[in-house]
């Protein structure tokens, strides 16, 4: 199963050639080319995982809790797929968008590494491992993120880089409690642990670190200020790829923990998440309404969307479970599309802010379509894919008899289609307030559009698809709640190692 | 920085440092030391020199353009190849040679080993220049 660890080898391959490849012509296209191999690779894994179930590599062959396990199950490989189908867009879109001086500072090099690092955390299998992998995400984060050296973009960086040092920190807390506590990082026997040990519920202090860490990765509610600070000031390729990736892996870490071994007290921690998915949902949502630079609107609307995302795991059933992952893989779509397409905004009608802008129907009506397909998908729309997101979380949440969280979540549906639809009004619907003779007459350039317009298709498919997807994501659901596959084939036969330390 | 008896011991020091290094490195696979700790001592050859010759003139070519970085990454990407074709991904695997009675034993950790100085050379050295130059 060696080719579990393609995922990590294939984007440190391209970054170790991107320290040497500095100049523009052979970057862009070698970069394309690299992330279009990831793209196939997380393909072909995908297509196994649907018969396989689940694959698992003992790395350097040492057996489960005493070396780095990674595991890619069916999450893992559709989060995998989604998260590779963004990077390539995103590096399409980069060849109009960074400039020579960004490539000469090793721009791709550090979006290769951010790669890696996201890849590494979707498939790792240690908890200790998935720490070194937030590690590596936020320190090319913090690169990319500064790489124009303005000053802004510095006290964004910084503020991004604080705030989630301080996550990493409370990680690292949780971490040193949890090995002292089970004497073990491994996932999978962690929860093999929690299942026999009647004395489960001292895992709690490590509960609430790894719920303050994860929710300053996710921006949770409370937690959420560094996002809004740092996502408007870097160049927007590197925006449009955080808000695909970033805080999709704080959710993804979320939904790993809180299904595979933090299951006790459970009346404790659901009414909790499900208090603080409710306020990071309207909170998103209301403060991104008050805004009218596209950035930030779209920043505080990743807010409003992790509360979702976080409503499934709250429900718990198979079918919430299942709408949550839904819910986020089609986010991280559609979301970076939204940013793709403000940077086309900004290159037509030189800026980004929404009183200024205008007439784009008119002059570019190819934009305003391939505008209209994420914003209408984030909104919840039947064709598109957030239509059966949306559909599959509430059904969950009403059925399980959470009014009061479905009643907020149909409200902030309400609050996302007022926000899509001011940028539609403000930026192409109406008459430019002032004709800007040198803007209005930029041609958009195939590649500029190409991405934008993947992501489109992807919402699309995601969308008819939805029968499918929907199936697979209950089986992985079930798969979730219940991980004795997920314990079998990773600790294999080593039942008598439960209780590793009396 | 001027200084006669410091110009003349760096000479010798480099070397001593660098010697030292790669000793550390060496030993490092079955005692205390390793790729890590013999980077930094190899690195600070290269600071004194540094520290002599004034920052901007030091910050060669091989340090801007990443020369110790990229060779130290592509080892350890070596160093993980022979394992996943035989066997596990990252597995160490063992190679015995008898070189004039010596019995050599070379293996993929020791690529790895190598890869960690060298990015410990090159890293160390990029924070020397950037750091001293503003």
């Amino acid at each position: 199963m060696n080719i579990v660890i393609a995922p990590i080898l294939l984007p440190l391959v391209f970054l170790v050639v991107f320290v040497f490849i500095k100049n523009t012509r052979v970057g862009s296209p070698l970069a394309i080319l690299g992330f279009g191999l990831q793209f196939i690779l997380s393909v072909y894994l995908f297509y196994q995982i649907l018969n396989l179930k689940i694959m698992v590599l003992q790395v350097g062959g040492w057996q489960a809790p005493f070396g780095i396990t990674l595991v890619i199950d069916q999450l893992s490989a559709v989060m995998l797929l989604v998260s590779n189908l963004i990077a390539f867009s995103v590096a399409v879109y980069s060849i109009s968008f960074v400039d020579k001086y960004m490539v000469a500072s090793r721009f791709y090099a550090f979006f290769f590494s951010l790669v890696l690092g996201v890849n590494g955390a979707f498939i790792t299998g240690d908890a200790f491992n998935l720490y070194v992998w937030f590690e590596v995400i936020l320190l090319s984060s913090f690169v990319l993120i500064t790489m124009g050296r303005s000053k802004d973009q510095l006290e964004g960086g910084i503020k991004y880089m604080t705030l989630n040092l301080m996550g990493s920190l409370f990680f690292l807390a949780g971490l040193g409690l949890l090995y002292g506590k089970t004497g073990t990082l491994n996932m999978a026997h962690l929860a093999q642990i929690v299942r026999v040990n009647p004395e489960a519920g001292l895992l709690n202090s490590s509960a609430v670190l790894f719920f303050i860490a994860f929710g300053i990765k996710a921006a949770l509610f409370p937690l959420h200020f560094w996002l809004p600070a740092s996502y408007h000031t870097p160049n927007v390729t590197v925006t449009a790829l955080f808000a695909g990736l970033l805080t999709k892996v704080g959710v993804y870490a979320l939904f790993r923990f809180f299904t595979l071994f933090i299951i006790h007290d459970r009346e404790f921690w659901f009414l909790f998440l499900s208090l603080i998915a409710v306020f990071t949902m309207l909170v998103g949502g209301l403060a991104a309404s008050i805004f009218y630079e596209m950035r930030r609107i779209l920043s505080y609307h990743v807010i409003s969307q992790i509360g979702y995302m976080l409503m499934g795991l709250v429900v718990f059933t198979p079918l919430g479970i299942a709408g949550g992952v839904y819910f986020m893989i089609h986010n991280m779509i559609a979301k970076t599309n939204t940013f793709l397409i403000s940077g086309l905004v900004k290159k037509v009608n030189g800026t980004y802010d929404l009183h200024q802008t205008g007439g784009l129907l008119k002059s570019h009506p190819v934009l305003a379509v391939l505008y209209i397909i994420p914003a209408l998908a984030l909104a919840g729309f039947p064709p598109f894919s957030g239509f059966f997101a949306k559909f599959t979380l509430i059904k969950s949440g009403y059925e399980d008899a959470h009014y009061w969280l479905t009643s907020v979540a149909v409200l902030t549906s309400l609050l996302t289609l007022y926000s899509m639809i001011k940028i539609w009004n403000k930026a192409f619907l109406r008459e430019a307030p002032s004709p800007n003779e040198g803007f209005s007459c930029v041609k958009l350039k195939i590649d500029e559009l190409l991405p934008s317009a993947i992501l489109g298709i992807g919402s699309i498919v995601l969308g008819l698809g939805a029968p499918f997807f929907i199936d697979y994501l209950s089986e992985m659901a079930v798969n979730m709640i219940h991980p004795h596959n997920y314990i079998q084939a990773v600790m294999g036969d080593l039942e008598n190692l439960t209780l590793l330390k009396p | 920085m001027n200084s006669r008896i410091l110009n003349i011991a760096q000479k010798y020091l480099k070397i001593l440092f660098v010697v030292f290094g790669v000793l550390i490195l060496l030993r490092g696979h079955n005692y205390p030391g390793g790729g890590f700790i013999g980077g930094l001592l190899a690195s600070l050859a290269y600071v004194f020199q540094g520290l002599l010759k004034g920052a901007d003139k030091q910050a060669s070519k091989s340090v801007s353009n990443g020369l110790y970085l990229g060779l130290g990454l592509s080892l350890i990407l070596l160093s993980v190849l022979p394992g996943f074709f035989m066997g596990n991904a990252m597995q160490g695997i063992w190679w015995d040679f008898s070189v004039g009675g010596w019995d050599l034993k070379v293996g993929s950790p020791f690529l790895f080993d190598v890869g960690v100085f060298c990015v410990v050379i090159g890293v160390s050295q990029l924070f020397f220049y950037s750091l001293s130059r503003y």
